[in-house]
């Protein structure tokens, strides 16, 4: 097993064997999500209306929650150091911790999904593209929050200015995403914006572990 | 440019080039303004509202170019280690920032009288409220680091991963809203804004570029103060 593999299944045995990191996000989500019908009343109608947006804004934040897991508690234990000294280009490490974190906390999420559409009334007809936009979209933000994580590590409370950094870069995944489902809803062809969607995807999947490796260089040293 | 990575000769410059620069806000300033307060029509929708554009979009103008530097100077001081690339992106932050939020409640101003709201979810209300958002968060990088050198480098990534974002965020919140009205300066067919409407606004605008450069020369200066001053102190501390 390559290095890369190797860390991607460490981090995702890690996620789930301590403290059950993955089905925590997914009850942050469920409680987000559950908090919109309480704030904005139970009627069907404005829920089914804001049910897209309620659904990606709830998985935005639950996976910003979620961001000093990529490379917190590695930094603290040292182990980080040890993974900047092995063969793997830093790079590539970031990318295998990006990959595992979006494989516990982007991944619960789109599965956890239909069952909140369900109870908010989103109809049936954007659900399909909420999952597949879910599934696009969820990389990247993966992706972009591991420069906020990797340039807040060595910080002591990073937590809200991680915040202040990822969110600002977060909105063109919302907006696409939302978009996607609203246009399913419509009866249009939502194929445009999965598809700006997926090319967020790709470029982040190209940049980020740049910009996030520099970032950890920097707190390594 | 190395040849202007010296702080000593950057301080002999500037002080030749400050004195001018001061001079010319003061003049152009006191031009624009009186151009655009007394000497210029009123619109014939907008009325006497038409004035706050004068700041206006200036302003915006000021905040989005100032961005940009930030971004540039801040990949010099990333590529080649440029001493004071570092000083001018994090000394003209600040002045950026406050170029935006004057933009945004000018915008408000008018928009209260002329579009009947205050804010609406527009698309270059959000996108200029993003860029403000920008620079709070690479402000905050630069007071959340101890130590000034990993502060630059770290303040340096946020700045530059902000900038390749600001063209998908303009391009994504295009696409999802608009009500703000298109471009009438640069349409390439020239100019649709009247003669004398548009000599205050070029004023302003060059007004408002000749107080950046004044300002923000005063403020990298104090940075390569306190830099001396940091490591005198700390010099001093080891003895």
């Amino acid at each position: 097993m390559s290095a890369f593999s190797a860390l991607i299944a460490r981090d995702v045995r890690l996620a789930f064997r301590q403290g059950s990191a993955a089905t925590l996000s997914v009850m942050f989500f469920f409680l987000a999500v559950m908090l919109f019908p309480l704030g904005v009343g139970p009627e069907a109608a404005i829920l089914a209306r804001i049910a897209s947006g309620v659904l990606w804004v709830a998985a935005l934040l639950s996976v910003l929650l979620s961001l000093d897991r990529l490379f917190q508690a590695d930094y603290e234990d040292g182990s980080l150091e040890l993974l900047a000294l092995s063969g793997l280009p830093l790079e590539l490490t970031v990318l295998a911790k990006c990959l595992a974190h979006w494989l516990t906390a982007g991944l619960p999420l789109i599965i956890a999904a239909p069952v909140l559409a369900l109870l908010l009334d989103l109809p049936a007809k954007g659900l399909a593209a909420l999952l597949l936009a879910m599934a696009l979209g969820t990389p990247s933000l993966s992706l972009i929050g591991a420069i906020g994580a990797a340039l807040t590590v060595s910080l002591r409370r990073g937590g809200v200015l991680l915040s202040l950094l990822v969110l600002p870069l977060y909105i063109p995944v919302l907006i696409f995403g939302v978009a996607a489902v609203e246009a399913a809803i419509a009866g249009l062809p939502s194929i445009s914006h999965l598809l700006i969607l997926a090319a967020i995807a790709l470029a982040a999947l190209v940049l980020c572990p740049l910009a996030a490796a520099a970032a950890l260089r920097l707190s390594l040293e | 440019m190395h040849r202007f990575a010296n702080p000593a000769r950057f301080l002999r410059i500037t002080d030749a080039v400050l004195p001018w620069s001061a001079a010319l806000t003061i003049v152009l300033l006191a031009l624009g303004l009186y151009y655009g307060l007394w000497a210029s029509p009123v619109d014939y929708q907008q009325g006497a509202t038409v004035r706050i554009m004068y700041i206006h979009v200036p302003a915006a103008w000021m905040g989005m170019m100032i961005y940009s530097l930030m971004a540039i100077a801040s990949a010099v001081a990333l590529i080649w280690r440029h001493p004071l690339a570092d000083l001018i992106a994090k000394a003209a932050a600040p002045i950026g920032a406050s170029f935006t939020f004057i933009c945004l409640v000018s915008g408000s101003l008018w928009g209260a009288p002329t579009w009947g709201t205050w804010w609406v979810w527009d698309a270059r209300l959000t996108s200029v409220l993003i860029l403000f958002f920008l620079y709070l968060g690479y402000i905050a990088i630069w007071q959340a680091f101890d130590d000034p050198t990993r502060a630059a480098r770290a303040a340096a990534i946020v700045a530059l991963v902000g900038f390749v974002n600001i063209p998908i965020i303009k391009f994504s919140v295009d696409w999802w809203n608009t009500l703000h009205q298109g471009e009438s300066l640069f349409t390439g067919h020239g100019s649709e804004i009247d003669p004398t409407m548009l000599r205050p606004l070029i004023l302003m605008a060059l007004a408002f570029t000749a107080y950046f450069i004044t300002v923000l020369i005063y403020r990298v200066r104090a940075e390569i103060i306190a830099r001396k001053l940091r490591v005198l102190r700390l010099s001093a501390i080891e003895g």
